[in-house]
């Protein structure tokens, strides 16, 4: 897929969470078990779970012990438990996130994941890959490759209530 | 190193200027939101018991020093289990057998130990203000990235035993309005007494009740915790426990029966000792709650103490997630 600049208006979240869940499709077996990253992630791998008309509930993972960054920039103000609800043992994971962006989050999730246990095979799905990859970490499966003009703008994934729908806002930090 | 000047409006050197946690002293001055943060913390390392790895890579090549200058197994242990759970590397320092014992002040104690690169020391002290003694010390010479956590400290402040009694209390309660806590023993030499009032002030709850004989209660009771927390006090154990949510029981020291203040253990248990004919006063579902060690047959019997509604072992249990949740709030400020 080729990078394309930032686009307005943004695309359907909805709709590249329909498309990500075909392409995860055919390599599904019944050992295959999803493990979203919150917060955005945990919502994907939710709509995937429905999506692919999964047995079990998808794990939830909150990074925040586990964050490279730790020293210096402390404990996330909202930390929330990381839940699974099975054994990682010898499953085929699929690691799931809204946004691949330098790799941290994703090296985080993974050294995580492997304090539960040792499962057989680890992917990676994402909606969205904006570049700049600081760790040589690449995704499976991707929707949207794009470009963001520098560091301070950010992609963020938002889930509107009360219907949960998932949508893509871009801002500028300061 | 010369003295560096005291940091305006800031006379509690547990807050930093920005205001967040640099170290853990005392409740009192503590804002709720700062409370809330360390219990919703603390219940996202709970879930660490389970797993096949029973550690965060949080405190990893960071040093955590216990000084324990006055006894403590379960505590000193519970500290222990959280740092090492956080991936810290733990020194327990014998203080009985230490320089401390021949001779060495508590400051060139910690000068040495910061000489040693410590990140973090866990202090339990017999003489009220020891913490915050190190605490000050570590500012004037410059130490701000070496963190005090206050395990105990004389009849003052026993923070982290008040932040996991909040847990407790919040895990099986919820919400702190509707409470009618009540505290009863030793109130005077209880260091637990003042941090849990405190911390049930801050956090709002509806009643606060403390119940204790005359000689064991201070002469300002109702200023403890703060001017605003107003704990109502009781001599009477049955009218203390009148329709109450919560119970916390405190121990009562050896020491005190052998001076003036009570006349015998077994008068105590008679007229303060918590007994299910006692508790049957209190609310059907409320909750017995106990610092430990217990003293069975004194402040407590044992049908209580092991019964249904006690949740003793859970505080425990809590107690090493909400250390955790402290070192790691302290660590990564």
């Amino acid at each position: 897929m080729t990078s394309s600049p930032i686009l307005s208006p943004l695309p359907d979240a909805q709709a590249q969470c329909e498309k990500l869940a075909e392409l995860i499709r055919p390599t599904l077996t019944p050992n295959t078990a999803l493990i979203g990253i919150f917060s955005g992630g945990a919502w994907v791998a939710e709509r995937l779970a429905a999506l692919l008309s999964l047995p079990e509930a998808p794990g939830m993972i909150d990074i925040s012990f586990y964050r490279d960054d730790f020293a210096e920039k402390g404990l996330h103000s909202q930390v929330r438990p990381t839940q699974i609800p099975f054994d990682v043992n010898d499953r085929r994971l699929i690691l799931v996130d809204d946004v691949l962006y330098t790799g941290r989050t994703t090296r985080a999730a993974l050294n995580e994941i492997f304090d539960f246990g040792r499962p057989e095979r680890v992917d990676l799905a994402v909606l969205a890959d904006r570049g700049c990859r600081e760790l040589p970490i690449a995704p499976s499966w991707c929707v949207w490759n794009l470009e963001l003009p520098d560091r301070k703008t950010g992609l963020t994934l938002c889930r509107q209530t009360p219907d949960n729908t998932l949508f893509w806002k871009v801002e500028c930090h300061a | 190193m010369p003295d560096a000047p005291l940091p305006p409006q800031n006379h509690t050197p547990q807050l930093d200027a920005r205001g967040a946690l640099a170290h853990l002293l005392c409740i009192e001055g503590l804002p709720r939101e700062t409370l809330t943060r360390i219990l919703d913390t603390a219940s996202s390392f709970l879930g660490l018991a389970d797993r096949e790895v029973k550690k965060v890579p949080l405190l990893r090549g960071k040093s955590v020093f216990n000084l324990f200058f006055e006894n403590s197994t379960r505590t000193r242990t519970t500290f222990e289990i959280a740092a090492k759970r956080l991936s810290a590397d733990v020194i327990n320092l014998d203080i009985s057998r230490s320089s401390t014992a021949k001779g060495e002040t508590l400051l060139d104690t910690i000068d040495n130990l910061c000489a040693m690169h410590a990140d973090m020391f866990v202090v339990r002290h017999a003489d009220s203000g020891a913490p915050f003694l190190i605490a000050e010390h570590l500012r004037r010479m410059g130490y701000d990235d070496i963190h005090v956590v206050n395990a105990g400290d004389g009849r003052h402040a026993h923070p982290t035993q008040a932040l996991l009694d909040m847990y407790t209390i919040r895990h099986f309660k919820q919400d702190f309005s509707s409470l009618t806590v009540t505290i009863v023993g030793d109130i005077l030499h209880s260091r637990v007494a003042r941090s849990d009032i405190a911390a049930l002030s801050a956090l709002g709850a509806g009643e606060i009740r403390v119940v204790a004989p005359q000689t064991l209660l201070p002469r300002a009771v109702a200023s403890l915790g703060g001017a605003s927390c107003g704990a109502r006090v009781f001599h009477d154990l049955r009218k203390g426990l009148a329709d109450a949510d919560v119970v916390i029981m405190l121990r009562l020291q050896n020491e005190r029966m052998n001076g003036a203040l009570l006349p015998s253990a077994r008068e105590y248990f008679q007229h303060y000792g918590l007994t299910p004919e006692k508790l049957a006063l209190a609310k059907s579902d409320a909750i017995v709650m106990h610092p430990g060690p217990m003293n069975r047959g004194v402040e407590i019997a044992s049908e209580v103490a092991d019964g249904q509604q006690a949740v003793i072992l859970n505080q425990v249990t809590f107690g090493i997630a909400v250390r955790m949740a402290v070192m790691s709030m302290l660590a990564g400020r």
